[in-house]
């Protein structure tokens, strides 16, 4: 092979003196590496081709502008560029966090679209209207204590300061409530699920 | 000995290797960029 017979430091020394096919022999040799290293730090194939190609225009505006010193490290010197660039990278992904759908996790088993759908919603007025209809049925007691807890949202203390009976008065219509509503459902054979 | 049913690890590894647009790309960005030096000053040129 006569690429491995020339030394990075000569080939570095041709490109800067206007050689361009020695950047292509640098890059071929040492692709490989550089490569596999930012894709172990970054798991990403995309990601990791922006960091080397970002690693390789670095390298070249360094090598044009004259500003790297030859000491026979080559490698060592890009692989500490990548090794920036990843670091920067995962500061700017820490500051800017984005979901990447990948593998088998999907974003959409987490985020759903609460909104019902024409059906669901015409069963869900459907069962509203059957629970009002049921509540209609109970005695006048039971069916104010209710109503007050579960359509007004009240407090049992406020319900008996209201209807002007005791707590545990309060609480028994609620519990007699339910237990009527339900014998009322069983009776009628009434669904009321969605 | 027990069988071993798990893929060998060589066999999964992809080609490290970065696609041949981004090399070119990197050479012809070399061929492109013209370092102009006016005074201490260095001034970057793409020429396409």
């Amino acid at each position: 092979m006569k690429n491995q017979l020339i030394t990075d430091a000569t080939l570095v020394s041709n490109y800067i003196k206007g050689d361009e096919s020695a950047l292509g022999i640098l890059i071929t040799r040492h692709k490989q590496r550089i490569y596999s290293f930012v894709y172990s730090k970054v798991y990403d194939k995309d990601i990791a081709e922006d960091i080397f190609q970002d690693t390789f225009i670095k390298v070249i505006k360094t090598l044009k502008k004259g500003s790297y010193n030859e000491e026979g490290k080559f490698l060592p010197w890009v692989m500490r560029i990548a090794h920036n660039l990843v670091i920067d990278h995962f500061r700017k992904s820490n500051r800017m966090p984005k979901f990447s759908n990948s593998g088998e996790f999907s974003i959409f088993s987490v985020l759903s679209d609460s909104t019902l759908d024409a059906e669901k919603s015409l069963i869900k007025e459907q069962v509203e209207r059957d629970v009002r209809r049921v509540i209609q049925e109970l005695p006048e007691d039971q069916k104010e204590v209710l109503v007050m807890r579960m359509y007004n949202d009240m407090s049992f203390k406020e319900i008996s300061e209201k209807t002007g009976v005791s707590i545990n008065t309060a609480l028994g219509r609620m519990r007699y409530a339910l237990i009527n509503m339900r014998k009322i459902i069983d009776k009628h054979n009434i669904i009321l699920t969605n | 000995m027990a069988k071993l049913y798990s893929k060998h690890p060589n066999k999964e590894q992809i080609s490290m290797n970065p696609k041949k647009e981004t090399i070119d790309f990197l050479l012809n960005y070399s061929k492109a960029l013209r370092i102009v030096k006016y005074d201490k000053m260095k001034f970057e040129a793409l020429l396409n």
